[in-house]
């Protein structure tokens, strides 16, 4: 009897096997991953049907089910177990990681340094290269900008945003309402609120240090500069809102959970944000905002920060020559200004192509419009480890609000700590 | 050969087998990871490359470094836990024994009593955690509290001296269930007659108490501190629930050692290092055991 069950079972493996040999003579399979965001999925689902019907000979596997928080991790575990992507979404502040652990391969044929410049936004062409070499590339980018509500505004007496980041200053000053005497305690509404743990470690690094003067790095990021004279003049500016005008906290209005939240509940009148945000901004009926290009500096210039979600090869794929071919048609099809263009509709992301960016309608759409013309003077910094170094800046906000340290010398303490950071990956390398 | 076998012979086979499976599922998923993570700390571990490398002893070389680094993160994280423990166990101990020698009193509802001090623990720990991150807020309800009785407002999580205090409080409220039970349980091992001849022989409360309950609830008192102590060692969703972004913040000032494991593991990828702190929480958690256990486990006659 048992030799009864071991044939029927031996037969079932055997069709089984049998079943994926004929199905891999037919077709290459790819898996693509990328972390779950609804917009992102149903975009992605729409380039790889097109895709597909172009290039019959491959199918690609789409796994967008992974939660954000766990991502890096799911990455990690699939190396582990043998599986895992053959093209992945990256933040562009992860590849160096990534590239580190050798699990990213560089790019083939188009993907040329001559093919980036041409093809993509200064941003991209200016940060994806790392050690010369090109391990990824975006369908889209996000830029920071002010989103300001505009009958806060009102109220305060004004009609228009902030050109500067004088007249910054004094809206957000008089857009705070408080329930009795100023002080945090009693905040009504908010002028602006510091989110250090959102984009305003963001806008300090690539942005303020620019505008006071100085520059936050050196040319290959190996080295802190943001804690120059102009960098603690910046740092300044930034944390008077919280410890001096007392126009906002981070710790939430009227029982939102942080400043992101307090724009979009309507309780706060500026706030510096990606071009992510907006789908969150639009989702609040009630709320009446707009969206303009960030505030000049006193040194008359503007600068934005710039980030991005890039796509790689991956090591698995580079073991096999078909796998690996697949992966760079389905990488150059996903990249293209036609991409682009469909990513800026579906998810309300930049373009990141050259082309897609200058169309015209883009420019006047009055949300998207301001983004892009930020992507002008954007700059990606480059990170080797972006919650630490993004935590670092927590911090040093937290020095100066909590423990009343002088900014600057809570600045000078941040960078020894960020430096480390830096020291320690370049060290390695 | 299984049918040469007697049926109780058999039985026992049997027996052997289905037992197999929780032990090997138990040897896998629980041993073989603890003794992974001794291997794991070697190297300077990367789940993301295909191989790893061998570095002997560094990562312990890095902890040692870190630990005299006023600075470091992970120095607080040791330091924080010392005070989690330190405050929240003689606490926790102290306030559930005073409950349960008030229940140990009552009879009339004592039912609802003992359920109301259990139900917290019951209660998920991250559900606790929101509620009273809620309730810590600025304009939260204690601190509305606090204003009508015309006390200044208390920054609780959001200020580095009092966010760490704040959460082993909560702790300590969630824990009191199951060590008030364990507690009760202790008392009712005491014969009433012990308290009867005391009393006979003109002592008081406290002496009885001093005398009688403390020497006797001895068991229950080492299993708690043992217990306890272990949980607060290992303490990391409320302050993961507490803190912005689980950072274990301001400042560091509430990260805990299995916080700083997860972060360096899942956000800078320093699985290695990460897994040094695992095993040295390990051996601390060993170490203090051991001698709670001796101090503690003396014969009271």
């Amino acid at each position: 009897m048992r030799t009864k069950y071991l044939v029927i079972v031996g037969i079932l493996l055997m069709l089984l096997v049998g079943f994926q040999v004929t199905a891999q003579d037919d077709v290459i399979e790819i898996e693509y991953w990328q972390y779950n965001f609804a917009a992102r999925v149903d975009a992605m689902n729409m380039l790889i049907e097109q895709f597909e019907a172009e290039n019959p000979d491959v199918r690609v596997i789409h796994n967008g089910d992974i939660a954000y928080d766990n991502f890096r991790t799911e990455l990690a575990t699939s190396v582990a177990g043998g599986v895992g992507p053959d093209v992945v979404s990256l933040f562009y502040g992860w590849i160096p990681a990534f590239v580190d652990a050798g699990y990213l391969v560089p790019l083939p044929e188009p993907f040329t340094e001559e093919y980036i410049n041409e093809n993509f936004v200064p941003m991209v062409s200016g940060s994806a290269a790392f050690e010369g070499e090109y391990y990824a590339v975006p369908t889209a980018v996000r830029a920071l900008a002010l989103f300001y509500n505009i009958d806060l505004l009102a109220d305060a007496g004004y009609d228009a945003p902030p050109a500067t980041l004088e007249e910054f200053v004094e809206m957000a000053v008089a857009a705070t309402v408080y329930d009795g005497d100023p002080s945090l305690d009693n905040l009504v509404t908010e002028g602006y609120a510091v989110q250090m743990s959102g984009q305003a470690h963001h806008w300090f690094r690539e942005s303020l240090v620019r505008q006071f003067g100085g520059v936050p790095y050196n040319d290959d990021y190996t080295e802190v500069l943001w804690n120059s004279e102009e960098g603690c003049e910046a740092f300044a500016w930034l944390t008077q809102f919280e410890t001096e005008l007392l126009t906002g906290t981070n710790e939430g209005v009227g029982g939102t959970a942080d400043a992101d939240d307090a724009f979009v509940a309507g309780l706060a009148a500026l706030h510096i944000d990606g071009s992510f945000r907006l789908a969150a901004a639009q989702g609040n009926e009630d709320l009446n905002f707009g969206i303009a290009e960030l505030p000049v500096g006193p040194n008359g210039e503007q600068h934005t920060y710039g980030s991005y979600w890039t796509h790689g090869i991956t090591r698995r794929a580079a073991e096999d020559e078909a796998r690996m071919d697949a992966a760079n048609r389905f990488l150059q099809f996903i990249t293209t200004a036609e991409a682009g263009t469909l990513w800026v509709n579906e998810v309300g992301e930049l373009p990141a192509q050259t082309s897609a960016v200058n169309d015209p309608a883009l420019l006047e759409d009055p949300f998207i419009g301001p983004f892009v013309a930020g992507l002008n003077y954007s700059h990606a910094t480059f990170f080797v480890d972006e919650t630490a170094q993004r935590q670092v800046m927590i911090d040093a906000l937290d020095l100066v609000r909590l423990s009343g340290m002088d900014p600057c010398d809570a600045l000078q303490e941040a960078a020894a700590i960020e430096q480390d950071l830096l020291d320690d990956f370049w060290e390695d390398r | 050969m299984f049918n040469n076998m007697t049926l109780a012979k058999r039985k026992v086979v049997w027996a052997y087998i289905f037992l197999a499976i929780p032990i090997i599922f138990f040897l896998y998923i629980r041993i073989y990871p603890t003794f992974f993570a001794f291997q794991m700390s070697l190297y300077d571990w990367n789940p993301l490359a295909e191989e790893q490398e061998f570095i002997g002893l560094e990562n312990y070389q890095e902890l040692a470094e870190e630990l005299g680094d006023q600075r470091s993160p992970t120095r607080r994280s040791f330091e924080n836990t010392a005070k989690y423990i330190a405050i929240g166990m003689p606490l926790q101990l102290v306030i559930s024994l005073m409950i349960a020698l008030m229940l140990n009193e009552i009879r009339f509802m004592s039912t609802f009593y003992r359920l109301l001090f259990f139900l917290p623990f019951v209660t998920s720990t991250i559900a606790i955690s929101w509620v009273f991150r809620i309730l810590f807020e600025r304009q939260g309800f204690i601190n509305t509290l606090l204003q009508a009785f015309s006390l200044p407002a208390q920054p609780f999580l959001r200020s580095p001296d009092q966010a760490l205090y704040s959460i082993t409080a909560v702790v300590i409220w969630q824990g009191l269930g199951f060590a008030v039970i364990i507690f009760l349980a202790g008392l009712k091992q005491i014969p009433r007659t012990y308290y009867e001849a005391a009393q006979i022989d003109g002592a008081s409360r406290w002496q009885s108490f001093r005398r009688i309950t403390l020497p006797l609830l001895n068991p229950s008192i080492v299993y708690l501190v043992v217990l306890q102590s272990i949980s607060f060692l290992r303490m990391f969703a409320p302050v993961y629930a507490m803190t912005v972004q689980g950072s274990g913040g301001p400042l560091n000032s509430t990260t805990t050692v299995v916080l700083r494991v997860v972060r360096e593991a899942f956000d800078s990828n320093s699985y290695g290092f990460a897994a040094t702190l695992t095993v040295t929480l390990f051996v601390i958690i060993l170490v203090i055991t051991v001698l709670q256990l001796a101090i503690t486990t003396r014969r009271v006659d």
